[in-house]
Protein backbone atom coordinates (compact mmCIF):
# COMPACT_ATOMS: atom_id res chain seq x y z
CA UNK A 1 0.00 0.00 0.00
CA UNK A 2 1.61 3.26 -1.20
CA UNK A 3 2.26 5.96 1.72
CA UNK A 4 -0.56 8.30 1.35
CA UNK A 5 -3.04 5.01 1.14
CA UNK A 6 -1.94 3.65 4.49
CA UNK A 7 -2.39 6.70 6.35
CA UNK A 8 -6.65 6.87 4.65
CA UNK A 9 -6.58 2.93 5.53
CA UNK A 10 -10.83 2.76 5.99
CA UNK A 11 -10.53 -0.50 7.74
CA UNK A 12 -8.12 1.46 10.08
CA UNK A 13 -11.39 4.00 9.68
CA UNK A 14 -13.96 1.80 10.70
CA UNK A 15 -11.87 0.26 13.41
CA UNK A 16 -11.11 3.38 15.01
CA UNK A 17 -14.86 4.74 15.13
CA UNK A 18 -15.86 1.24 16.32
CA UNK A 19 -13.59 2.08 19.43
CA UNK A 20 -14.31 5.53 19.85
CA UNK A 21 -18.08 4.00 20.34
CA UNK A 22 -17.03 1.56 22.33
CA UNK A 23 -15.45 4.01 24.67
CA UNK A 24 -18.34 7.23 24.43
CA UNK A 25 -20.12 7.63 27.52
CA UNK A 26 -23.64 6.61 27.54
CA UNK A 27 -25.45 9.28 29.31
CA UNK A 28 -23.20 12.39 29.52
CA UNK A 29 -21.53 14.37 26.69
CA UNK A 30 -18.04 14.98 26.48
CA UNK A 31 -16.66 18.51 24.90
CA UNK A 32 -13.82 17.85 22.85
CA UNK A 33 -12.28 21.10 21.62
CA UNK A 34 -9.37 21.85 18.71
CA UNK A 35 -7.73 25.56 18.19
CA UNK A 36 -6.54 24.88 14.25
CA UNK A 37 -8.52 25.74 11.33
CA UNK A 38 -6.66 22.65 9.60
CA UNK A 39 -7.88 20.51 12.24
CA UNK A 40 -11.45 21.86 11.48
CA UNK A 41 -10.77 21.44 7.96
CA UNK A 42 -10.47 18.27 7.96
CA UNK A 43 -13.64 17.31 10.57
CA UNK A 44 -16.13 19.20 8.03
CA UNK A 45 -14.81 18.02 4.66
CA UNK A 46 -14.28 14.61 5.67
CA UNK A 47 -17.62 14.45 8.07
CA UNK A 48 -15.84 13.18 11.00
CA UNK A 49 -18.72 14.85 12.82
CA UNK A 50 -20.92 12.61 11.70
CA UNK A 51 -19.32 9.35 12.25
CA UNK A 52 -18.98 9.77 16.41
CA UNK A 53 -21.82 8.49 18.87
CA UNK A 54 -24.52 11.66 19.85
CA UNK A 55 -22.68 11.96 23.46
CA UNK A 56 -19.22 12.99 21.74
CA UNK A 57 -19.04 16.89 20.52
CA UNK A 58 -16.23 17.91 18.62
CA UNK A 59 -15.92 22.43 18.94
CA UNK A 60 -13.09 24.41 16.99
CA UNK A 61 -11.80 27.38 19.75
CA UNK A 62 -9.48 29.98 18.12
CA UNK A 63 -7.70 28.59 16.32
CA UNK A 64 -7.92 31.02 12.84
CA UNK A 65 -4.66 33.50 13.02
CA UNK A 66 -6.51 35.73 10.81
CA UNK A 67 -9.71 35.95 12.55
CA UNK A 68 -8.33 36.72 15.86
CA UNK A 69 -5.96 39.65 14.35
CA UNK A 70 -8.02 42.22 16.15
CA UNK A 71 -9.38 45.09 14.27
CA UNK A 72 -7.08 47.74 15.89
CA UNK A 73 -4.09 46.09 14.55
CA UNK A 74 -5.92 45.66 10.99
CA UNK A 75 -6.35 49.48 11.59
CA UNK A 76 -2.81 49.80 11.67
CA UNK A 77 -2.48 48.22 8.48
CA UNK A 78 -4.28 50.07 6.56
CA UNK A 79 -3.03 53.52 8.54
CA UNK A 80 -0.09 52.54 6.94
CA UNK A 81 -1.48 51.79 3.75
CA UNK A 82 -3.23 55.36 3.78
CA UNK A 83 0.27 56.90 4.54
CA UNK A 84 1.58 55.72 1.31
CA UNK A 85 3.89 52.78 2.49
CA UNK A 86 3.13 49.75 0.37
CA UNK A 87 1.70 46.58 2.75
CA UNK A 88 2.39 43.44 1.94
CA UNK A 89 0.45 40.80 3.84
CA UNK A 90 -0.83 37.14 2.84
CA UNK A 91 -3.67 36.64 0.58
CA UNK A 92 -6.37 35.87 3.67
CA UNK A 93 -4.92 38.94 5.11
CA UNK A 94 -6.72 41.41 2.63
CA UNK A 95 -10.66 41.52 3.32
CA UNK A 96 -10.34 41.48 7.27
CA UNK A 97 -12.42 44.04 8.23
CA UNK A 98 -10.65 46.53 10.44
CA UNK A 99 -12.84 48.96 12.11
CA UNK A 100 -14.01 50.40 9.23
CA UNK A 101 -12.36 49.17 6.35
CA UNK A 102 -10.57 46.06 5.32
CA UNK A 103 -7.12 46.56 3.24
CA UNK A 104 -9.09 45.45 0.19
CA UNK A 105 -11.41 48.82 0.46
CA UNK A 106 -8.26 50.82 0.55
CA UNK A 107 -6.46 49.38 -1.95
CA UNK A 108 -9.55 49.97 -4.36
CA UNK A 109 -9.00 52.86 -3.47
CA UNK A 110 -5.48 53.58 -4.72
CA UNK A 111 -3.67 52.27 -1.87
CA UNK A 112 -0.64 50.34 -2.85
CA UNK A 113 -1.53 46.93 -1.13
CA UNK A 114 0.16 43.44 -2.39
CA UNK A 115 -0.01 39.68 -1.63
CA UNK A 116 2.76 37.59 -0.75
CA UNK A 117 3.76 33.94 -0.20
CA UNK A 118 5.94 34.12 2.31
CA UNK A 119 7.89 37.11 4.47
CA UNK A 120 10.64 36.08 2.09
CA UNK A 121 8.87 37.29 -0.74
CA UNK A 122 8.23 40.34 1.26
CA UNK A 123 11.78 41.03 1.85
CA UNK A 124 12.55 40.62 -2.00
CA UNK A 125 9.92 42.67 -3.13
CA UNK A 126 11.17 45.51 -0.69
CA UNK A 127 14.72 44.71 -2.27
CA UNK A 128 13.75 45.33 -6.12
CA UNK A 129 12.02 48.65 -5.00
CA UNK A 130 14.55 50.35 -2.79
CA UNK A 131 12.90 53.89 -2.96
CA UNK A 132 9.82 52.59 -1.97
CA UNK A 133 8.97 52.06 1.44
CA UNK A 134 7.34 48.57 2.61
CA UNK A 135 5.63 47.34 5.34
CA UNK A 136 5.02 43.20 5.95
CA UNK A 137 1.70 42.81 8.32
CA UNK A 138 3.44 39.49 9.47
CA UNK A 139 0.35 37.36 11.29
CA UNK A 140 -0.23 34.14 12.01
CA UNK A 141 0.43 31.86 15.38
CA UNK A 142 3.87 29.78 16.63
CA UNK A 143 4.25 28.11 12.77
CA UNK A 144 4.32 31.46 10.83
CA UNK A 145 6.20 33.57 13.54
CA UNK A 146 9.57 32.06 13.29
CA UNK A 147 9.68 32.87 9.24
CA UNK A 148 9.25 36.37 10.66
CA UNK A 149 12.21 36.39 13.35
CA UNK A 150 14.64 34.48 10.89
CA UNK A 151 13.71 37.29 8.44
CA UNK A 152 14.15 40.32 10.97
CA UNK A 153 17.58 38.82 11.87
CA UNK A 154 18.85 38.61 8.52
CA UNK A 155 19.11 42.45 8.36
CA UNK A 156 16.44 43.19 5.35
CA UNK A 157 17.15 46.14 3.44
CA UNK A 158 16.12 49.23 5.53
CA UNK A 159 12.97 50.51 3.71
CA UNK A 160 10.74 47.37 4.63
CA UNK A 161 9.46 47.42 8.29
CA UNK A 162 7.28 44.36 10.07
CA UNK A 163 3.19 45.44 11.39
CA UNK A 164 4.07 41.88 13.88
CA UNK A 165 0.93 40.76 15.30
CA UNK A 166 2.11 37.37 15.65
CA UNK A 167 -0.13 35.28 18.70
CA UNK A 168 0.13 32.48 20.92
CA UNK A 169 -1.79 29.01 21.31
CA UNK A 170 -1.26 27.83 24.58
CA UNK A 171 -2.58 31.44 26.41
CA UNK A 172 -5.62 31.03 23.99
CA UNK A 173 -6.21 27.35 25.19
CA UNK A 174 -6.15 28.65 28.82
CA UNK A 175 -8.94 30.98 27.76
CA UNK A 176 -11.35 28.32 26.58
CA UNK A 177 -10.91 27.30 30.52
CA UNK A 178 -11.87 29.86 31.99
CA UNK A 179 -14.99 30.73 29.78
CA UNK A 180 -17.51 29.56 33.33
CA UNK A 181 -20.17 27.52 31.01
CA UNK A 182 -17.95 25.85 28.05
CA UNK A 183 -17.04 23.01 30.10
CA UNK A 184 -14.39 21.55 27.70
CA UNK A 185 -13.55 17.66 28.73
CA UNK A 186 -10.53 17.70 26.79
CA UNK A 187 -8.03 19.37 23.97
CA UNK A 188 -7.17 18.73 20.50
CA UNK A 189 -4.03 20.65 20.27
CA UNK A 190 -2.69 22.00 16.71
CA UNK A 191 -0.40 19.93 14.74
CA UNK A 192 1.65 22.21 13.13
CA UNK A 193 2.26 24.80 16.18
CA UNK A 194 3.37 21.85 18.13
CA UNK A 195 5.76 21.30 15.13
CA UNK A 196 7.49 24.08 16.76
CA UNK A 197 6.66 24.85 20.28
CA UNK A 198 6.87 21.39 21.10
CA UNK A 199 4.68 18.91 23.51
CA UNK A 200 6.15 20.55 26.30
CA UNK A 201 4.31 23.59 25.93
CA UNK A 202 0.80 21.82 27.07
CA UNK A 203 2.23 20.12 30.26
CA UNK A 204 0.00 22.66 31.89
CA UNK A 205 -3.45 21.65 30.92
CA UNK A 206 -3.03 17.85 31.88
CA UNK A 207 -0.84 19.02 35.12
CA UNK A 208 -3.13 22.56 36.66
CA UNK A 209 -6.01 21.64 34.49
CA UNK A 210 -6.41 17.92 34.47
CA UNK A 211 -7.59 18.51 31.28
CA UNK A 212 -6.32 15.10 28.64
CA UNK A 213 -4.71 17.05 25.71
CA UNK A 214 -3.44 14.85 22.57
CA UNK A 215 -1.52 16.39 19.90
CA UNK A 216 -2.90 15.74 16.77
CA UNK A 217 -1.73 15.76 13.13
CA UNK A 218 -4.39 16.57 9.95
CA UNK A 219 -5.14 13.18 8.32
CA UNK A 220 -9.22 12.28 9.07
CA UNK A 221 -7.37 8.78 11.00
CA UNK A 222 -5.15 11.34 13.44
CA UNK A 223 -8.04 13.56 14.36
CA UNK A 224 -10.31 10.13 14.94
CA UNK A 225 -7.20 8.48 16.86
CA UNK A 226 -6.81 11.58 18.90
CA UNK A 227 -10.45 11.52 19.74
CA UNK A 228 -10.01 8.47 20.62
CA UNK A 229 -6.95 8.79 23.11
CA UNK A 230 -9.16 11.41 25.00
CA UNK A 231 -12.23 9.44 25.62
CA UNK A 232 -10.19 6.72 26.78
CA UNK A 233 -8.28 8.85 28.98
CA UNK A 234 -11.94 10.29 30.13
CA UNK A 235 -12.91 6.78 30.62
CA UNK A 236 -9.98 5.98 32.87
CA UNK A 237 -10.50 9.54 34.85
CA UNK A 238 -6.95 10.41 33.96
CA UNK A 239 -5.46 13.76 32.47
CA UNK A 240 -2.34 12.89 30.04
CA UNK A 241 -0.39 15.08 27.51
CA UNK A 242 -0.08 12.30 24.81
CA UNK A 243 1.23 12.65 21.54
CA UNK A 244 -0.82 11.17 18.34
CA UNK A 245 1.26 13.23 15.58
CA UNK A 246 5.10 11.19 16.37
CA UNK A 247 5.82 11.51 12.77
CA UNK A 248 6.23 15.31 13.35
CA UNK A 249 5.86 16.88 16.78
CA UNK A 250 8.53 15.73 19.54
CA UNK A 251 8.65 16.77 23.24
CA UNK A 252 10.87 19.87 22.93
CA UNK A 253 9.56 20.58 19.23
CA UNK A 254 11.78 22.76 16.93
CA UNK A 255 14.37 24.40 18.85
CA UNK A 256 16.41 26.06 15.91
CA UNK A 257 12.72 27.88 15.29
CA UNK A 258 12.64 28.66 19.18
CA UNK A 259 15.49 30.02 19.21
CA UNK A 260 15.15 32.18 16.52
CA UNK A 261 11.93 33.59 17.72
CA UNK A 262 13.09 34.41 21.00
CA UNK A 263 15.99 36.45 19.63
CA UNK A 264 13.65 38.56 17.57
CA UNK A 265 10.55 39.08 19.94
CA UNK A 266 9.23 39.70 23.52
CA UNK A 267 6.77 38.08 24.72
CA UNK A 268 3.72 40.60 25.60
CA UNK A 269 0.53 40.91 26.44
CA UNK A 270 -2.43 41.88 23.56
CA UNK A 271 -6.08 41.77 22.25
CA UNK A 272 -7.94 39.17 20.49
CA UNK A 273 -10.37 39.73 18.31
CA UNK A 274 -13.36 39.69 19.79
CA UNK A 275 -11.58 38.13 23.18
CA UNK A 276 -10.38 40.52 25.04
CA UNK A 277 -6.62 40.69 26.32
CA UNK A 278 -4.52 37.41 26.67
CA UNK A 279 -2.04 38.15 29.09
CA UNK A 280 1.61 37.10 27.31
CA UNK A 281 -0.24 36.13 24.12
CA UNK A 282 1.83 37.81 21.22
CA UNK A 283 4.92 38.78 20.36
CA UNK A 284 6.84 42.12 19.78
CA UNK A 285 10.34 42.34 17.97
CA UNK A 286 12.69 43.42 20.48
CA UNK A 287 13.77 47.33 21.24
CA UNK A 288 17.39 46.29 19.15
CA UNK A 289 15.12 45.56 16.39
CA UNK A 290 13.19 48.77 16.21
CA UNK A 291 14.13 50.31 13.01
CA UNK A 292 12.14 47.09 11.79
CA UNK A 293 9.02 47.65 13.59
CA UNK A 294 6.56 49.42 11.66
CA UNK A 295 4.50 50.98 14.89
CA UNK A 296 7.82 52.48 15.56
CA UNK A 297 9.30 53.68 12.18
CA UNK A 298 6.42 54.88 11.54
CA UNK A 299 4.78 56.16 14.29
CA UNK A 300 1.45 54.07 14.14
CA UNK A 301 -0.05 52.88 17.26
CA UNK A 302 -3.87 52.41 17.06
CA UNK A 303 -5.30 50.30 20.41
CA UNK A 304 -8.89 50.17 20.49
CA UNK A 305 -11.01 48.80 17.67
CA UNK A 306 -14.56 47.94 16.60
CA UNK A 307 -13.96 43.88 16.59
CA UNK A 308 -17.35 42.87 15.82
CA UNK A 309 -19.65 44.38 13.27
CA UNK A 310 -22.98 44.60 14.20
CA UNK A 311 -24.96 41.15 14.34
CA UNK A 312 -22.19 39.29 13.62
CA UNK A 313 -21.25 36.68 16.22
CA UNK A 314 -17.38 35.93 15.42
CA UNK A 315 -16.08 35.80 19.14
CA UNK A 316 -18.55 33.15 19.70
CA UNK A 317 -17.91 31.21 17.21
CA UNK A 318 -14.02 31.41 17.93
CA UNK A 319 -14.21 30.03 21.13
CA UNK A 320 -16.76 27.18 19.88
CA UNK A 321 -19.45 28.61 22.24
CA UNK A 322 -21.78 28.59 19.06
CA UNK A 323 -21.85 26.65 15.59
CA UNK A 324 -20.97 29.13 12.96
CA UNK A 325 -25.31 28.00 11.44
CA UNK A 326 -26.50 29.53 14.99
CA UNK A 327 -25.55 32.70 13.71
CA UNK A 328 -28.32 35.09 12.42
CA UNK A 329 -26.32 36.37 9.69
CA UNK A 330 -24.83 32.73 8.54
CA UNK A 331 -24.89 32.24 4.88
CA UNK A 332 -27.41 35.21 5.28
CA UNK A 333 -25.85 38.42 5.55
CA UNK A 334 -22.46 36.93 5.70
CA UNK A 335 -21.37 34.33 2.66
CA UNK A 336 -18.01 33.48 1.42
CA UNK A 337 -18.56 36.23 -1.29
CA UNK A 338 -19.69 38.66 0.86
CA UNK A 339 -18.50 38.10 4.51
CA UNK A 340 -19.04 40.39 7.56
CA UNK A 341 -16.88 39.02 10.03
CA UNK A 342 -13.63 37.59 10.25
CA UNK A 343 -14.55 34.22 10.60
CA UNK A 344 -16.20 34.14 7.06
CA UNK A 345 -12.98 35.64 5.48
CA UNK A 346 -10.41 33.50 5.96
CA UNK A 347 -9.58 29.72 4.69
CA UNK A 348 -8.97 28.75 8.10
CA UNK A 349 -11.89 30.64 9.87
CA UNK A 350 -15.10 28.13 11.29
CA UNK A 351 -17.72 29.98 9.13
CA UNK A 352 -16.00 29.96 5.88
CA UNK A 353 -15.04 26.01 6.63
CA UNK A 354 -18.88 25.27 7.13
CA UNK A 355 -20.22 27.78 5.06
CA UNK A 356 -18.01 25.59 1.54
CA UNK A 357 -18.63 22.54 2.95
CA UNK A 358 -21.86 23.14 2.52
CA UNK A 359 -22.02 24.45 -1.06
CA UNK A 360 -20.31 21.06 -1.80
CA UNK B 1 -2.03 25.17 6.79
CA UNK B 2 1.49 23.22 6.17
CA UNK B 3 2.22 20.89 3.35
CA UNK B 4 4.68 18.26 3.04
CA UNK B 5 6.93 18.08 0.26
CA UNK B 6 9.92 15.89 -1.10
CA UNK B 7 13.51 18.04 -1.01
CA UNK B 8 15.06 17.44 -4.68
CA UNK B 9 17.95 19.94 -4.32
CA UNK B 10 19.27 22.10 -1.48
CA UNK B 11 21.90 25.12 -2.10
CA UNK B 12 22.76 28.32 0.32
CA UNK B 13 20.09 27.09 2.62
CA UNK B 14 17.01 27.27 0.49
CA UNK B 15 15.43 23.97 -1.56
CA UNK B 16 14.18 22.81 -4.37
CA UNK B 17 10.81 21.01 -3.22
CA UNK B 18 7.52 18.47 -4.79
CA UNK B 19 4.56 18.95 -3.35
CA UNK B 20 3.55 15.86 -5.69
CA UNK B 21 2.69 17.51 -8.60
CA UNK B 22 5.90 17.29 -10.16
CA UNK B 23 6.67 21.08 -9.86
CA UNK B 24 9.57 22.67 -8.49
CA UNK B 25 9.37 25.43 -5.58
CA UNK B 26 11.69 27.16 -3.66
CA UNK B 27 11.35 26.86 0.20
CA UNK B 28 13.56 27.98 2.77
CA UNK B 29 15.11 25.55 5.19
CA UNK B 30 17.22 27.09 7.64
CA UNK B 31 14.88 26.26 10.40
CA UNK B 32 15.43 22.55 9.86
CA UNK B 33 18.39 19.83 9.16
CA UNK B 34 17.39 18.30 6.18
CA UNK B 35 18.93 15.83 3.07
CA UNK B 36 18.10 15.86 -0.23
CA UNK B 37 15.42 12.67 -0.66
CA UNK B 38 13.71 13.62 2.45
CA UNK B 39 10.48 15.19 3.33
CA UNK B 40 9.77 18.69 5.17
CA UNK B 41 6.49 20.06 6.18
CA UNK B 42 6.46 23.52 4.09
CA UNK B 43 4.34 26.38 5.67
CA UNK B 44 4.23 29.50 4.05
CA UNK B 45 7.57 29.39 1.96
CA UNK B 46 9.44 28.17 5.26
CA UNK B 47 10.48 24.12 6.38
CA UNK B 48 9.21 24.42 9.34
CA UNK B 49 10.15 20.40 10.06
CA UNK B 50 11.67 17.60 8.67
CA UNK B 51 9.45 13.98 8.49
CA UNK B 52 11.61 11.13 8.31
CA UNK B 53 10.21 7.53 7.01
CA UNK B 54 11.58 6.03 10.42
CA UNK B 55 8.90 8.55 12.30
CA UNK B 56 5.61 7.91 9.31
CA UNK B 57 6.57 4.03 10.38
CA UNK B 58 5.76 5.47 14.61
CA UNK B 59 2.53 6.65 13.79
CA UNK B 60 0.97 3.04 12.21
CA UNK B 61 2.68 1.40 14.99
CA UNK B 62 0.73 3.86 17.73
CA UNK B 63 -2.10 3.29 15.75
CA UNK B 64 -1.94 -0.66 15.77
CA UNK B 65 -1.06 -0.37 19.24
CA UNK B 66 -3.97 1.55 20.30
CA UNK B 67 -6.53 -0.38 18.38
CA UNK B 68 -4.58 -3.96 19.57
CA UNK B 69 -4.44 -2.81 23.39
CA UNK B 70 -8.14 -2.09 23.26
CA UNK B 71 -9.62 -5.19 21.85
CA UNK B 72 -6.95 -7.48 24.23
CA UNK B 73 -8.45 -5.53 27.29
CA UNK B 74 -11.65 -6.26 25.50
CA UNK B 75 -14.99 -3.74 26.49
CA UNK B 76 -17.53 -3.77 29.29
Amino acid sequence: MSENLRFRDPTVAKRVVEKIRETAPRKDTIKICHVCGTHEWTITHYGLRSLLPPTVEVIAGPGCPVCVTPASEVDEAVALALKGIAVTCFGDVLRVPGSERSLLDVKAEGADVRVVYSAMDAVRMAEREPNKEFAFFAIGFETTAPSTALEVLRKPPKNLSFLVSHRLIPPAMELLLGVGDLHIDGFIAPGHVSTIIGLKAYEVFPKAYHMPTVVAGFEPLDVLFAIYMILKQVKEGTARLENEYVRAVSWEGNIKAQEIMYKAFDIIDSQWRGLGRLPSSAFKLKEEFAIYDAREKHGIRITKGRDLPPGCQCHLVMIGKIKPTECPLFMKACTPQKPVGACMVSIEGTCRIWAKSSMM
Amino acid sequence: MAIPAKVVKIQDGKAQVDFGEGVLREVDISLVEVKVGEYVLVHAGYAIQALSQEEAEETLRLWRELLEAESSHGTK
